[in-house]
């Protein structure tokens, strides 16, 4: 594999699985809360909610990238305060697993809101009665139940966020070594003559990568759902 | 025990309620759409009544007027649905001890064994509910019930899912459940078989309202209750079994008159409960002779209530019990049947199924 690769393509794909991680990693939780929110909360806003969720799906990348880098850049709203406490997201790898995690949150939010409409709410009920607070229905009952649905956007948000560009270019930048994910170094070695081969090396493990992770998924979420069946 | 009183307005319906019940099984019986299942989520808390009170015991689980709400997992309240409603993710064993997990009531060993005994699911505890049969799915979800250690059990249905194959399995189980454990129990129901197996007191309910409450003889020995509409009513006879014939026949004893019914197995001695269906009595005015029917009870005619169609519902006074003649208003009117007047009421013997006398 080390020979396989160059230091520099090596460095993009490892980089490219972390920033990936993370940004499923972190906006799991938010995806979820948002996800239950608009599923089962009535509240003023709602629609502005749902249209927040869904912006950086619809959005030019570009744009999301842009408007991340008004708010957490270290000039931004956000980012200038962060700044003060010690963190800066900009032009850093944890700025492009923000920008990745951003574009990658309306697909996790539309799987998770799929699989908590289809949860029987008598269920829920049922646990009710048994003396189960909501809290602990929604961690033995609503959650479990919701597994399938998790693992397929997780997974479809892991393959967004390796494969995320637009964004990530304009809100982390690429340089190799800290921001420079698969993607920025395939458009990177692009722009120079005769590193075609390089590049279509690079386009090879990105193929492989998404392809594994989706295959994961559905037999993760196959295993998921033949044990909710009691199969 | 339990005082219920209650008023919730829904697009096409309206329920205006209130009852109180004492122990033993209540049951709350009336046509779908009557408001019965509405009555037991609003008990158990699933619903929030716009209007009422809700008293368990002492214990005010809803108040409007004073805003008390108790939410539903702090009533100990054990509800069997309809449709069982067991988490597909857990075994039986883990269904079962699910609530006590959070009434955390120290883990008795000696208690689960006894429930798990009680609903006979000692060989199913390791499957999971997809492999479980509807009438196996029902008593895993009495049996956890139970296993909360709840003040109430409230039973929506439980059998209107199953075949009769199975409810007549599941029915044994609710009259083990009233004669072994002394928690009350508010049962939901429209058929009336399981009423007169069942209840120690029965609620009438028809669109929203209380029609009648009271011990199951009187309840059904109204002509004007007839929540089921005229072709389900009957009366329900306490009786005790008197002899067993050579001809395959019962001889039942009621208030000193003699009632002969197909056999049944229940041993000379016992004191069972008829149901006698109002359209399989005749009435006659003169002591009928040389007829095929075995029973023939003296009575006076009590009430009667005519139908909006042909019918007329005839409630009858004996020394056997009150029950019910369904005849046409046309009879009515020939043998001049008014209250007060002597009839006999005819019962054929083939007309009571073993099913109606338990």
């Amino acid at each position: 594999m080390q020979n396989l690769l160059s230091p520099m393509e090596w460095q993009a794909v490892l980089l490219s699985i972390k920033v990936a991680f993370w940004a499923t990693l972190t906006m799991t939780p938010l995806a979820l809360l948002t996800a239950y929110a608009l599923v089962r909360w009535e509240f003023p806003g709602k629609s502005i909610l749902n249209g927040l969720a869904h912006l950086p799906l619809i959005l030019p990348p570009v744009v999301t990238g842009y408007m991340l880098l008004l708010l957490f850049g270290t000039q931004g709203l956000v980012g200038g305060w962060l700044q003060d406490i010690g963190i800066v997201l900009a032009f850093r790898w944890t700025g492009a697993a923000l920008a990745a995690g951003v574009m990658a949150f309306p697909l996790m939010v539309r799987a998770l809101r799929l699989s908590l409409e289809a949860i029987d709410i008598r269920l829920e009920q049922a646990a009710a009665t048994l003396g189960a607070s909501p809290v602990w229905i929604f961690v033995t009952v609503t959650l479990p139940l919701m597994i399938p649905g998790v693992l397929t956007g997780t997974i479809l948000a892991f393959a967004k966020a390796l494969g995320e560009f637009g964004a990530t270019i304009t809100f982390a930048a690429n340089i190799p070594g800290q921001t420079q994910t698969i993607p920025s170094a395939i458009y990177a070695l692009l722009q120079v003559p005769g590193q075609e081969a390089v590049a279509a090396r690079l386009v090879v493990i990105s193929v492989c990568l998404a392809l594994t992770a989706l295959f994961l998924s559905e037999a993760l979420a196959r295993r998921a759902r033949k044990r909710l069946e009691g199969i | 025990m339990l005082d219920v009183r209650a008023r919730h307005r829904f697009a096409d319906f309206e329920l205006d309620a209130s009852f109180a019940t004492s122990g033993g099984i209540t049951v709350l019986f009336g046509a779908s759409g009557s408001g019965k299942s509405t009555i037991a989520n609003l008990v158990a808390g699933l619903l929030r009544p716009q209007e009422g009170r809700v008293v368990l015991g002492g214990r005010v689980l809803c108040d409007r007027q004073n805003n008390i709400w108790v939410p539903p997992h702090r009533r100990r309240i054990g509800y069997v649905f309809q449709d069982a409603r067991l988490l597909p993710h857990l075994t039986v064993r883990k269904n079962l001890t699910y609530g006590r997990w959070f009434s955390k009531a120290p883990n008795d060993p000696k208690e689960f064994a006894h429930v798990v005994d009680l609903v006979g699911l000692n060989s199913l505890l390791e499957r999971r509910p997809a492999h479980l049969s509807g009438g196996e799915k029902q008593r895993v979800a009495i049996g956890r019930a139970l296993l909360c250690e709840p003040e109430l059990i409230i039973a929506d249905e439980p059998l209107a899912a199953l075949d009769q194959a199975r409810k007549a399995e599941i029915l044994p189980y609710f009259e083990r459940l009233r004669d072994a454990i002394d928690t009350p129990m508010l049962y939901v129901s429209h058929s009336s078989s399981e009423v007169s197996r069942l209840a120690s007191t029965v609620v009438a309910l028809s669109e929203g309202r209380v029609l009648q409450q009271g011990h199951p003889a009187s309840v059904f020995g109204n002509p004007a209750v007839l929540p089921m509409g005229p072709r389900g009513a009957g009366s329900v006879l306490e009786v005790v079994v008197s002899k067993q014939h050579s001809d395959g026949l019962t001889e039942l004893s009621a208030g000193g008159q003699r009632l002969f019914v197909p056999h049944t197995p229940q041993a000379v001695g016992a004191r069972v409960s008829v149901r006698i269906a109002a359209h399989d009595v005749i009435l006659a005015r003169k002591l009928p002779e040389e007829i095929s029917a075995l029973n023939i009870l003296p009575g006076l005619v009590t009430q009667i209530h005519m139908g909006e169609g042909p019918g007329a519902m005839v409630a009858i006074e004996s020394p056997a019990g009150r029950f019910l003649a369904r005849v046409t208003q046309r009879s009515v009117h020939r043998l001049d049947l008014v209250p007060g007047a002597k009839c006999f009421a005819i019962i054929k013997s083939v007309a009571i199924a073993p099913r109606d006398i338990h």
